[in-house]
């Protein structure tokens, strides 16, 4: 597939190896954190640690959305389903997060919720049309990528007036996320999370572009660099952040330049801002409470927005405590840490978030990395 | 969730409509995110929607770039 295909060579891949095993300079750790799931995917799938040098380790970020979904807010969508009889459609992805009371939304949907899945938001809509006599949500999950199409969503519903329709908005934020571990203890003070670097999003940049990182590589001499998902741009942006460590740089790179300019789409900015504007605090699996770092639908649509149709209250709900999806989500522990991993907890019967998406830490080890060596 | 190729454009529909082919496989996408998208162009496609273009100049550099492991 072009586009795809030649990003995957595996030939390549070995050259960039070199280069990077060449310039690494002997004594330095390089702590490299990859902020999106995407990407934790591609390392894991393509066994890019077993191409590094043993001085580069990557760490993986919370910008799985799947995984940093609270528990409290699957249980409010499994109470619209299940208490206020509204048809509930979601991302698939979000089906099998562990909710409270040994819970998710596929066991919901066993007891009678009519849970829906679906590839699209204007799958929602749709529904909504077949269905005016029910209420119909739609589950909005996910960072800036997925944000846009919901904004576009409610737009439409209120130009066809489709008032059963309305959304459970729980769109969250890259940079609140990435400045939220930069603050971390662990790694301003403690020094146990050591970051040398990031590597930033593909997707959700071509939505907010790369000016957004400037912040992070200016302010916490940071170095990031954006690149894609595919096997060959992980490779090319190690190596481009390891020559930025070496020279003592942190600024912001672009390696997905096929994709990514500095001020994204706009047009999908605009919209967004238009439907949608900042809460103040938004709870984080893993993060916790996190100031700023989530959006809300704005009072001009306030009927498409769940929360307030139904006089929903948040409720936080602590994780299953053997489940260290918190720890992993910040950088301080890896899925092998976790005594769970493998054994209670596999992709069939998921005891944490990490374990859901083929995105989160825990699946993409035990996917594709289970058989590695104990560095994993 | 996050994960997704770049797919070719074949045909422009109305209303912001578009079939892109994947893979071999037909998709319908919504090009409300995109303006001036035609047939063609390869797009990033996310839930159902086309994100950004991919910029074929800006690819084969970035390849070139790889193939000389970044020198
Ligand atoms: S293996 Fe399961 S229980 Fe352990 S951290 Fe990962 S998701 Fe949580």
């Amino acid at each position: 597939m072009k586009y795809v295909d030649e990003f995957r060579d595996g030939e390549v891949a070995k050259k960039l190896a070199a280069a990077i095993a060449a310039e690494v300079e002997p004594d330095r750790r390089y702590n490299f954190m990859e902020f999106c799931g995407g990407h934790t995917h591609a390392i894991s799938r393509y066994g890019l640690p077993d191409l590094l040098p043993p001085g580069v380790r990557m760490i993986h970020g919370p910008g799985c959305p799947v995984c940093v979904l609270p528990i409290g807010r699957i249980d409010l969508t499994i109470g619209l389903a299940l208490e206020q009889g509204a048809i509930v459609c979601t991302y698939a992805d979000t089906l099998r997060i562990p909710a409270s009371g040994g819970l998710s939304l596929m066991r919901a949907k066993a007891r009678g919720g009519d849970i829906r899945m679906v590839y699209a938001v204007t799958d929602a809509l749709r529904i909504a049309r077949e269905n005016p006599g029910r209420e119909v949500v739609f589950f909005a999950i996910g960072f800036e990528t997925t944000t846009p199409p919901t904004a576009v969503a409610i737009k439409l519903a209120e130009a066809e007036g489709l008032d059963n329709f309305s959304v459970l908005c729980c769109h969250v934020l890259t940079p609140s996320a990435i400045m939220n571990i930069l603050e971390s203890p662990e790694v301003r003070v403690l020094g146990t999370v050591p970051l040398d670097g990031f590597i930033g999003p593909a997707h959700v940049s071509t939505v907010i572009g790369s000016r957004p990182y400037e912040f992070f590589a200016e302010e916490y001499r940071k170095p990031v660099v954006i690149a894609g998902f595919e096997p060959l741009d992980v490779m090319q942006a190690i190596l481009m952040l390891v020559r930025q460590v070496n020279a003592g740089r942190a600024v912001v790179e672009n390696e997905f330049t096929r994709a990514v300019t500095p001020d994204g789409n706009r047009k999908a900015q605009d919209l967004v801002s238009e439907v949608f504007e900042l809460r103040r605090s938004f709870e984080w699996r893993g993060l916790g409470e996190v100031p700023y770092s989530a959006l809300r639908i704005r009072a001009r649509y306030a009927s498409f927005d769940a929360e307030r149709r139904f006089g929903l209250a948040y409720r936080p709900v602590p994780d299953n405590k053997a489940c260290e999806c918190g720890a992993i989500l910040r950088g301080l522990k890896k899925p092998r840490d976790c005594k769970l991993f493998g054994t209670v907890c596999t992709p069939e019967s998921p005891m944490g978030s990490c374990m859901v998406s083929s995105e989160g830490a825990c699946a993409a080890h035990y996917t594709y990395g289970r058989h590695r060596g104990a560095s994993e | 969730m996050c994960l997704a190729i770049p797919a070719r454009v074949v045909a422009i529909m109305d209303a912001d409509q578009a079939v892109v082919e994947l893979g071999g496989v037909r998709k319908d996408i919504s090009l409300a995110l995109l303006d001036g998208v035609v047939e063609g162009d390869y797009v990033i496609v996310h839930v159902g929607y086309a994100l950004t273009r991919l910029d074929p100049d800006e690819a084969a550099r970035t390849l070139a770039m790889m193939a000389t492991a970044g020198a």
